[in-house]
């Protein structure tokens, strides 16, 4: 580009690509491109589709594993289960377009992550929600809480896939910038995958579903590759609506078509539109495409062709189908009042050629598109936290009484009950749900099966801003005990990284130690990541939110009748505190809600000792020794004794281990690896000696019973004053705050 | 022989599956039927299952009614079929007009999932603890129907304590006198906003709602075929 | 000829309107304290072909009356019939 020639913003500046990317692209073509295709471009190789600035980092992850079946460059990753049977699985982030219109913004994310299920050709049997908002004084953070539960739950309801996990957490930098993830699961017979090994050149490429109309332009270039100021409300075009009725015709229809086995691929239309779906199905078979948008059924008249092709309105799949199947296929799909238009042909060679009308608008190298957006090293440089890590809060004397600090701590947003969020979900649809919000992970039984599919999502960012490498670490460590604690094996995750704005070097660096964290966690635990989603642009003005990794994890339940509740199921049982507790209350709970300070380190993490903690738990749900097994994280011990005696409306008298720690430390302290157990009566012998042969430690820490929970020679509580607290803080806040929805 | 049951899915029904499997369960020959058939494959029942047909855009249930299903399921009602509406199901016969009243938005505007207790209002006055999991579960009528209902005895269940003491805060949606589901004045078509099909197996929790599918099976074993 | 009309539906009066009582609860924490009825219905607008205006209504009315209305929880009003533009 010539300095000094150009009056205005060059196109491609305006559509977020820098001049170096430019010359690249000139560069592939041989030639300057049209105005559709740097549009094309401009949308492909955005933050949000090609993970320009994440790339070099994702690649050191582990991905391989005997239990993996797809890993990462698919629509969504794959575990075994065994018995033929496979897991399809992802997480994703709808984060920008959620504080602008939060309720359509969280919908819409759970439409799109549902079909990138769908199009592995698996039935989505389950959704997890992890959120992040502002505290709840504020009207707005009010607001947005309650327009996104709202819109998850009506979408997910609608479509007919139970909501089932997830995590609602609060910190300040989440108001201007909240965090909406949403994963989902789905199962499928091995052999009945779809790939990218099926569909030759001379397949069809059917468009099914809604319309296209001009919902979303510049969606991905816009919103998730920038970050949000004060006139976000102009972005109001690039929000998408739901129809999560259409949703739901697509998934039967897709479902019908796979197992009629008309199908040789499905892709999603997300972002980028049916430029990225046609540009991935073309180079992931080594092929080019021929598209004619004159094909394409349009909701508005006189879309231009660049519109046409990045539009992101909703419930649209592009399938592969030989062209002896199309007219069967266009069949499925009027059944279930489906339009399905073939709107191209993949071919040999490489290139992507589209036409509209009588004209060829784009010729482009479909590589070029899905796979060769430059990837960066961008600089990365640790910002200053030695004061804020130093500042110690297990140093700080307790100066409250602590009764008061254990209530203070059971009310926080944090810990608090979620009811008020999961009540608003269908848990139960597809009658599959062995365990459903509130326990440790959820557990949906397979059908025709005793086994059945453990998942959790988790993620602190608090620990991810004192130290992003344990931010990551913990993350995935936390998810596997959850896993584990209802008796499943941690099989794999999927990741969503949700993170600043990557232009600035201290989240360059904090994202790069957190996939290093995440990346050795993985390893050690044997759980490879499959997959996963980056949500780069969290800020605004100098807001930032905290590094928040999201791990979900998947795991595999033998039998589904072996479970592990959380509850403690009836008076008289030994309850042991597995793993060990050391003065470790760095970016804790209790910290931030009793001594208001976020600093200090996050506890050690010792994955050896993590790894031996799940294989134990694992073996009790097998040899069925627990009563009850509930992991330790938020809140620590005093906590998880709470919500054990909760579940199960039963108390407990407890002595707090000693081990020399002061009392508020013994039962807030967050150490890792640890986990609360009841052995079964009769039990507790075999329940110690697993320990002792795993090497975990073990402490008989007391005895279920009563209606009080008792923290001898500390103080005891009414478990129904434990009830009021726990159940009635979000409800408390959020009273008086829905208005006309 | 096992009695046949009827499914019914329009576009939009979630919970058919589970109504099949339930069938299945507890001892029934489940029977699918789409939305378009008018023919109901021999069927001795007919259940209408939960789930948002239609979006349930305009009304719930308000497009349901129409599918030319509904056409065979009223005849087979006016011949005393006995027919189960859950749910989305219930709205459908409300709409149809097999039912009295109507349903609107829950009292406290959002949906509800949660297992709840309702008084089953014939002679035995069992408890069962069944799942609630519903937006618009809100019953109302005129007053003049109102009093029909009551005094013809078409109540079916009532919203209650686990005790099966009738309490307002044990009312989770809002419905005049608590009604959670209703019966025609013959007694053939019943309809309730609970899930009795998630409330059959013993492996994933209570099960409330097997009494409702003994009434239907031994119903459709009775019925003599028109 | 083609005529574009708008319809009202609403709830009865006397049930209860959970959504317009919510908002006139919520109007005067934001500062109007001077709102007495909130009631909020559902407005459709319909292009319908027909030989005339008359012809259109009465259709329309039969097509509020039957389906797009539920006569036992709502009324409905025909706010409005012209020559539909396009």
């Amino acid at each position: 580009m010539k300095p000094g020639v150009e009056v205005e913003t060059p196109v491609h500046r305006e559509l977020g690509l820098t001049d170096s990317e430019f010359d690249l692209i000139v560069e592939k073509l041989g030639r300057e491109p049209n105005h559709t295709e740097l549009v094309m471009f401009a949308a492909m190789w955005s933050e949000h589709c090609s993970y320009k600035s994440s790339k070099v980092h994702l690649r050191t992850l582990p991905t391989r594993g005997p239990q993996v079946l797809v890993g990462p460059g698919q629509d969504a990753g794959v575990v075994d289960l065994g018995e033929g049977m496979a897991c399809v699985f992802k997480i994703e982030s709808h984060s920008h377009p959620s504080a602008i219109e939060p309720f359509q913004g969280a919908a819409t994310g759970v439409g799109g992550i549902v079909r990138d299920v769908l199009s592995m050709g698996a039935r989505p049997v389950a959704l997890l929600d992890p959120l992040r908002f502002g505290p709840l004084d504020d009207a707005r953070n009010r607001f947005l809480f309650s327009g996104v539960v709202a819109g998850i739950g009506q979408y997910g309801n609608s479509i007919g896939v139970p909501t089932v996990g997830g995590e609602v957490k609060f910190a300040p930098c989440h108001g201007p910038n909240p965090t909406v993830n949403v994963m989902c699961v789905g199962l499928v017979p091995a052999e009945r995958l779809l790939g990218r090994r099926k569909g030759g050149a001379g397949s069809a490429l059917l468009l099914i579903g809604a319309a296209t109309g001009r919902d979303g332009i510049g969606g991905v270039s816009v919103l998730a590759s920038r970050t949000l100021e004060d006139d976000a409300h102009e972005s109001r075009p690039s929000v998408q609506i739901g129809d999560p009725f259409l949703e739901k015709l697509l998934i039967e229809a897709c479902l019908d078509l796979a197992g009629r086995g008309l199908l040789d691929g499905l892709q999603d239309l997300g972002g980028a539109g049916l430029t990225c779906a046609v540009s991935e199905t073309a180079a992931r078979r080594g092929l080019g495409a021929d598209l004619d948008l004159g094909q394409v059924t349009l909701r508005e008249p006189g879309m231009g062709p660049h519109e046409i092709l990045t539009s992101e309105s909703q419930e649209r799949m592009l399938a592969v189908i030989r062209p002896e199947n199309v007219e069967r296929a266009r069949e499925v799909c009027a059944r279930w009042g489906l339009s399905a238009r073939r709107v191209g042909t993949l071919r040999p060679g490489g290139r992507l050629s589209v036409r509209a009308g009588d004209e060829i608008v784009a010729e482009v190298p479909a590589p070029a598109l899905a796979d060769e957006a430059p990837a960066y090293q961008r600089l990365a440089r640790p910002p200053r936290l030695d004061a804020i890590r130093a500042d110690d809060p297990a140093k700080v004397p307790l100066r409250v009484p602590l009764e008061d600090a254990f209530f203070a701590v059971l009310g926080s947003p944090n810990v608090a009950g979620k009811r008020w969020t999961y009540e608003q979900y269908d848990s139960l649809v597809q009658g599959g749900t062995v365990l459903g919000p509130g326990a440790d992970a959820a557990v949906i039984r397979l059908e025709g099966s005793v086994r059945a599919v453990a998942v959790s999502t988790d993620g602190n960012g608090r620990y991810g801003h004192l130290d992003p490498y344990l931010g990551g670490a913990h993350a995935v460590a936390e998810a596997a005990r959850n896993v584990a604690a209802v008796g499943a094996r941690p099989l794999a995750i999927t990741n969503c990284l949700n993170f600043g704005n990557p232009e600035r070097p201290e989240v360059m660096w904090a994202f790069a130690q957190t996939v290093r964290g995440i990346g050795e966690a993985c390893a050690a635990l044997g759980t490879p990541v499959t997959g996963g989603n980056v949500s780069f642009y969290n800020e605004s003005g100098d807001s930032s939110i905290y590094p928040t990794p999201v791990v979900g994890m998947v795991g595999l339940l033998e039998d589904y009748r072996l479970v592990t509740r959380p509850g403690f199921s009836s008076a008289g049982l030994s309850i042991y505190l597995l793993g060990s507790t050391r003065p470790e209350l760095g970016g804790s709970e209790f910290a931030e809600v009793v001594l208001a300070k976020v600093s200090g380190v996050p506890p050690a993490l010792d994955l050896a000792a993590e790894a031996r903690l799940l294989a134990f738990l694992q073996e009790c749900a097998r040899q069925d020794l627990l009563a009850s097994g509930h992991d330790l994280s938020d809140g620590g011990l005093a906590v998880a004794l709470a919500e054990s005696a909760m579940a199960g409306g039963v108390g407990f008298t407890v002595a707090a281990p000693a081990d020399g720690l002061a009392p508020h430390l013994a039962l807030f302290s967050e150490s890792a690896s640890r986990a609360l157990v009841t052995a079964r009566a009769g039990r507790e012998g075999d329940v110690e000696e697993a320990a002792a042969s795993h090497d975990v430690p073990i402490t008989r820490i007391g005895l279920t019973g009563g209606s009080r929970l008792e923290f001898t020679g500390l103080f005891d509580v009414g478990l129904f004053d434990a009830v009021v607290v726990y159940e009635g803080a979000i409800p408390t806040l959020m009273s008086g705050a829905r208005v006309a929805g | 022989m096992k009695p046949k049951v009827g499914v019914v899915t329009f576009p939009g029904s979630n919970d058919d599956r589970d109504a099949l499997r339930a069938v299945a369960l507890m001892g029934g020959e489940p029977i699918p039927v789409w939305h378009q058939d008018r023919d109901l494959g021999g069927a001795d029942a007919m259940i209408l299952p939960g789930g948002f047909s239609y979006g349930d855009y305009l009304r719930t249930g308000a497009i349901a009614r129409f599918a030319p299903a509904m056409a065979a399921v009223r005849e087979f009602a006016d011949v005393g079929g006995p027919v189960l509406g859950i749910c989305n199901g219930f709205q459908i016969l409300c709409e149809a007009g097999l039912l009295p009243g109507a349903m609107i938005r829950n009292r406290g505007l959002s949906f509800i999932c949660r297992w709840i207790h309702v008084r089953a209002e014939d002679l035995t006055g069992d408890v069962l603890e069944v799942p609630i999991k519903h937006g618009e579960g809100q019953f109302v009528a005129s007053p003049d129907e109102l009093a029909r209902i009551e005094q013809q005895r078409l109540v079916a269940f009532r919203y209650c304590a686990p005790d099966g003491s009738l309490d307002e805060s044990f009312n989770p949606n809002g419905s005049t006198h608590a009604i959670a589901g209703l019966r025609n004045d013959r007694g053939n078509v019943l309809g309730m906003m609970p899930h009795p099909e998630h409330a059959v197996d013993p492996d994933l929790g209570p099960t409330g709602g097997q009494s409702v599918f003994q009434w239907l099976l031994t119903a459709a074993r009775d019925r003599v075929p028109a | 000829m083609r005529f574009r009309f708008e319809i009202v539906v609403s709830l009865k009066d006397g049930l209860a309107d959970p959504q317009g009582k919510t908002i006139q609860d919520a109007l005067p924490t934001l500062g109007w304290g001077n709102v007495a009825e909130v009631r909020v219905g559902k407005h459709i607008e319909l292009v319908v072909e027909a030989d005339d205006e008359a012809a259109a209504r009465g259709q329309v009315g039969e097509m509020a009356r039957r389906f797009l209305s539920n006569p036992v929880i709502e009324d409905f009003r025909i706010l409005s019939g012209e020559v539909a533009a396009r």
